[in-house]
């Protein structure tokens, strides 16, 4: 396939950034996007050139730090994937492909496609966690959950972080990620305990942080890498209204 | 209003958001009611008597402060969000998102202005000369109140007028395709078996009033 890639490339995070073309050629449908960028870096790096710096890690969908805006979707056209799983195949020869970093206020771009997604961090050290001694590993029917409840929570915990909720959102609210994390604890007996607080400490450090307030345009759930769904925003919602009145 | 408005959190003003704009969407209904009184041959009787009721009624003049601090409020709350959600991407994305979502969801803002700036000509036409404000451009009725039968009839039989009332209506039923299902997710009002009902309701909803309220200048166009 020959390409012709327009990548967005800032020295450091006060820098000014700028597009810049690249032709590639030759490279397999086969390859993956990362692996596309990484044969790009191999020819700058033997050119001389400073190579595009991009996140990644585990490249199989699991650790969400892969986090690119690839013409004018996060993580590229395909659906349910994260930019790691995604393949050259899902383009066509001569395609010109526009990659960005996720823009966002509280996701501040350190070095070329790389942001820094620490508020996500400390949206999770306000509340999304047990704080019980939980001790030696408990017996697994101890506690018992009902099968509905535990898929639910289980399906919320399947949130990567990634912030590609953030990056789709019109408004780059957060409302999907953070209300997964909330989720995950609300429908866990073990999460009930310290719902409340949790839910009332979470939203405000979103708010905080400079996050976007939802329109409801589910983009989030569009492009979410792990189909998080639109449900855990309404729990979240519940849980929030319920935490104020009571 | 005090500070500590602003300082709400971001859930707390979607939430006032969403219980003012159902509570925008009866009101829509009841408005409507009174309007299609204009259709009878009458001479405006029953909608004298309708607009009598609701001008001299104590229960309805309390909803009527509650109904403009709605507005008042809805309108507000709408900026302030949005001015949060534009200055949450300082920088735009080159390519604009292709993300799949309901078409009318990201244009809520443009169209909750245009249905704005049919309030304000709204206010203009009835509501401010009822306060006396504005001149009446029909005579009065006896006892020196304003003939809003014979006023409507007047606005409607201008083609201007009309058309623009029919457009404003076309973006008034886009605001509520989404506004309806949005606010019951907002509170928090989501589940598998009523949603799409929900949402199906809302959609013959943003259909059936707007239409009610176009029926009106088309018949005096028309006839």
């Amino acid at each position: 396939m020959k390409l012709t890639l327009k990548i967005w490339r800032q020295e450091n995070a006060k820098a000014k950034g700028r597009f810049v073309t690249y032709q590639l050629d030759n490279i397999s449908p086969n390859c993956s996007f990362l692996e596309m960028l990484d044969i790009l870096n191999e020819q700058l790096i033997n050119k001389n050139e400073e190579p595009v710096a991009f996140d990644h890690d585990c490249r199989e969908g699991i650790c969400g730090m892969c986090s690119l805006y690839i013409n004018g979707r996060p993580h590229g056209p395909d659906d349910a994937v994260t930019t790691c799983q995604l393949h050259m195949r899902k383009f066509s020869d001569g395609n010109t492909i526009v990659i960005e970093p996720w823009r966002a206020k509280p996701f501040p771009v350190i070095k070329d496609l790389i942001i820094d997604r620490t508020a996500f961090d400390k949206i999770i050290q306000e509340g999304g966690y047990v704080s019980a001694h939980t001790g030696g590993t408990p017996d697994a029917n101890a506690i018992l959950i009902g099968k509905v409840e535990a898929d639910l929570a289980m399906d919320a915990a399947s949130c990567i972080g990634c912030g590609a909720c953030v990056a789709a959102c019109k408004n780059a609210s957060a409302m999907l990620f953070v209300s997964a994390k909330v989720s995950q604890f609300a429908l866990l007996p073990q999460g009930k305990v310290e719902a409340k607080d949790r839910v009332k400490k979470m939203v405000a450090m979103m708010d905080e942080l400079g996050f976007g307030n939802c329109t409801n345009t589910y983009a989030c759930e569009a492009e979410c890498p792990k189909l998080i769904s639109r449900s855990n925003i309404a729990r979240m919602n519940r849980e929030f209204i319920c935490a104020k009145v009571s | 209003m005090s500070l500590s408005f602003l300082q709400f959190s971001s859930i707390t003003k979607k939430i006032w958001m969403a219980l003012l704009g159902l509570f925008l969407m009866v009101f829509l209904v009841v408005h409507l009611g009174i309007n299609l009184c204009l259709l009878r041959s009458d001479g405006g009787t029953w909608f004298h008597a309708a607009a009598h009721f609701m001008g001299t009624n104590y229960v309805v003049k309390v909803f009527e402060v509650v109904l403009f601090g709605g507005f008042i409020l809805h309108i507000l709350l709408g900026i302030i969000l949005q001015v949060k959600n534009w200055i949450s991407r300082p920088v735009q994305y080159k390519v604009s998102n292709k993300s799949a979502t309901p078409f009318l969801s990201k244009y809520m803002i443009y169209t909750g202005g245009i249905v704005l700036i049919f309030l304000i000509i709204h206010f203009m036409n009835f509501y401010f000369i009822k306060l006396g404000w504005v001149a009446s451009p029909v005579e009065m009725l006896e006892g020196g109140e304003p003939d809003f039968y014979e006023t409507a009839r007047w606005l409607f039989a201008q083609p201007f007028y009309s058309v623009l009332y029919l457009v404003l209506m076309v973006v008034l039923g886009f605001h509520l395709n989404h506004a309806f299902g949005a606010a019951f997710q907002t509170l928090g009002l989501e589940n598998k078996t009523y949603t799409p009902w929900i949402q199906g309701f809302g959609t013959v909803f943003s259909i059936v009033v707007p239409l009610g309220y176009m029926i009106i200048p088309l018949y005096f166009l028309i006839f």
